[in-house]
């Protein structure tokens, strides 16, 4: 197996993953799934342990099964995931089709620790429309190793959600690499609030003019976990826009990350660029490291960064109880209009109403 | 009814407020007038519960309750309404969403029904045509980008939904043109009854020709230092605040 990342490379320096190399995992076997999953009255694609489970799916007619690939590139998590890959969904959308939704669906449950690698391929044809709404969720030691990796062709639009909502004890690792044509939109938000450490890696290159992408988070994390968030936008052709709003919420002793690098290449011309991340520190204890970093070689081009860290403003809390809202209520109301700005690209009502509750789940139970 | 006995508070070690007696009975308007500095915002704070003001002394009842002892919500729910003297922005909260979950967490703790979204805005607009105010102060953020005049009306919108019992209205005028100043005191006046008392905190003595106080109380260096009817803010103004802290 190719070697976990250490901290000493660069892009690994604020995320140590020899917790997860301590732990020896298991191939996971068959379990019965006893949670309700959740349901959207979309499309629904279940992986049980990073297996296919047809019983609990209901497939579009655009869904083909798993072909194993080389894997080209040499990040290390990209390349571990192709030497253990053994299932995933490829989704095929056809020129000119508005697809609707899909719900994909990745529970974990782990007697001993277990390791799965799904490889997810999503293409969307010219003109083609489609929602993917990911939610990923289970119980146990498990490592989910997840790399998808999209095509959006010219003048296609695609949503991706995800809610990374893991088990408290787990590691999600995922890689998302977005390859977007000319007139092409890759609209993004994520979600990060379960795993006990995790990282999602977000590749968006804009390959042809006028292609632009949203990659908005919210991270929303307490206790001892681990949140990162990396990206990297490469603008390689001009007049293309890539907006980014991260934002972290970090209780108890919790560390957020966000890595978020833009390349503007010399023909990128016209390039429009946008990167805000912001931190509300809950308490004294929690981290957020943030590394924002612009690579220009273009000279006609507006990109523009920036990062804020604070804590919740006490005048703020104070009007809200002098009107009679308990002070718990208050706080939650402050936070969830924090987050307002990071989940405006989620324009579809189910996923929306999803990452509303599982907002007000994380703070119920915080 | 309000009664403040004694009161005693100090932030950062500083006393503000040296033994203040004051009864406000329902149904009653009271004025407190004052110069700079006299205590007026920090006796608005110590009622409503603010935190970083330390009682030293004294107590303060409302309807016979231990008003010192509850939490800022908790004062809210029993009735008491502060009107702020510099209104927050709440950015990302919508101005319906946090009025009626204001209104609801009061109704819950009163034992009331909860209010829906379409009854709460049926109740809220009617309001605002009542109060000749702009449609569109309900779907903005709360008091983002509002004109000063704007925050002091939403304040007054507030109150309006929220009923009060005992509402304070801390240098509510403070800042307002003529017209706006007309609107939050035809707000005050449109809530008077017997079951509603004011205590309209100010600098001058303008507010109170369109709000007319049952009582006017001088507060200075931290202690009610003359009372009387609504003339002694008539005088005040002509004559000012000096020596009256040697009275």
């Amino acid at each position: 197996m190719t070697a976990l990342p250490t901290r000493k490379l660069e892009a690994w320096r604020y995320t140590d993953l020899r917790a997860l190399a301590a732990i020896s995992f298991a191939e996971p076997a068959p379990v019965v799934v006893q949670v309700d999953l959740p349901d959207l009255g979309i499309p629904r694609i279940v992986f049980v342990n990073g297996a296919y489970e047809e019983a609990l799916s209901t497939p579009p007619s655009f869904c083909a099964g798993f072909a194993a690939v080389a894997e080209a590139s040499s990040f290390p998590l990209a390349k571990i995931n192709a030497e253990h890959a053994r299932d995933g969904v490829t989704l095929v959308v056809p020129e000119g089709l508005d697809a609707g939704a899909v719900l994909l669906v990745s529970y974990a449950s782990a007697e001993m620790p277990i390791a799965f690698h799904p490889r997810h391929r999503i293409t969307l044809g010219v003109g083609a429309k489609l929602t993917v709404v990911e939610v990923a969720m289970g119980q146990g030691v498990y490592w989910h190793n997840p790399v998808t990796d999209i095509a959006v062709h010219e003048n296609a639009t695609l949503a991706h959600y995800r809610l990374q909502d893991e088990g408290p004890e787990s590691f999600h690792l995922a890689t998302i690499r977005a390859k977007i044509a000319a007139g092409a939109a890759y609209e993004s938000f994520s979600a990060v609030i379960g795993a006990k450490l995790s990282r999602a890696e977000f590749h968006a290159t804009l390959m042809g003019p006028g292609g632009k992408t949203h990659l908005n988070a919210a991270q929303l994390l307490g206790g001892h976990q681990h949140g990162d968030f990396t990206s990297i936008v490469a603008h390689d052709a001009p007049s293309c826009a890539s907006r980014q709003t991260v934002k972290s919420v970090l209780d108890g002793h919790a560390r957020g990350v966000f890595q978020g690098r833009i390349e503007v290449a010399r023909a990128a011309q016209k390039t429009d660029g946008y990167q805000m991340n912001q931190a509300l520190l809950l308490s004294d204890t929690a981290e957020i490291d943030i590394k924002p970093e612009l690579e220009i070689f273009a000279d006609d081009v507006k990109c523009s960064h920036g990062a804020t860290i604070g804590a919740l403003d006490p005048e703020q809390v104070f009007y809200l109880r002098s009107r009679g809202i308990p002070e718990g209520q208050a706080r939650a109301m402050l936070i969830r209009a924090f987050l307002n700005e990071a989940l405006e690209p989620v324009t579809h009502e189910g996923a929306r109403a999803l990452f509303e509750t599982a907002i007000e789940n994380w703070w119920a139970r915080k | 009814m309000l009664e403040i006995k004694n009161l005693s508070a100090s932030i950062v070690d500083k006393e503000i407020l040296k033994g203040v007696d004051l009864t406000v009975p329902d149904g009653e308007i009271h004025a407190i007038m004052g110069p700079n500095g006299a205590g007026k915002s920090t006796l608005s704070y110590v009622l409503s519960g603010r935190e970083g003001y330390e009682v030293t002394g004294g107590a303060v009842t409302y309807n016979g309750r231990d008003l010192l002892a509850m939490e800022p919500e908790a004062r809210a729910a029993a009735g008491v309404f502060l009107a702020f003297q510099y209104p927050v922005e709440l950015p990302g909260v919508g101005n319906a969403n946090f009025i009626r979950t204001a209104l609801n967490a009061v109704r819950r703790t009163r034992g009331e029904a909860e209010l829906d979204a379409v009854a709460f805005l049926k109740l809220a607009r009617a309001a605002i045509k009542d109060l000749h105010m702009p449609d569109d102060m309900l779907k903005r953020n709360v008091n983002v980008g509002f004109s000063g005049g704007e925050k002091k009306r939403n304040e007054v919108l507030q109150m309006a939904l929220l009923k009060p019992g005992l509402a304070i209205l801390d240098e509510t005028d403070s800042g307002l043109d003529i017209d706006a100043l007309k609107i939050v005191a035809d707000g005050v006046n449109a809530a008077r009854s017997k079951n509603f008392s004011a205590l309209v905190i100010t600098h001058y003595q303008r507010l109170l020709d369109h709000i007319v106080p049952d009582r006017v109380h001088v507060l200075a260096a931290g202690r009610i230092v003359r009372s009387g009817g609504p003339e002694l803010a008539l005088e005040l103004e002509a004559h000012g605040y000096a020596g009256l802290e040697a009275a």
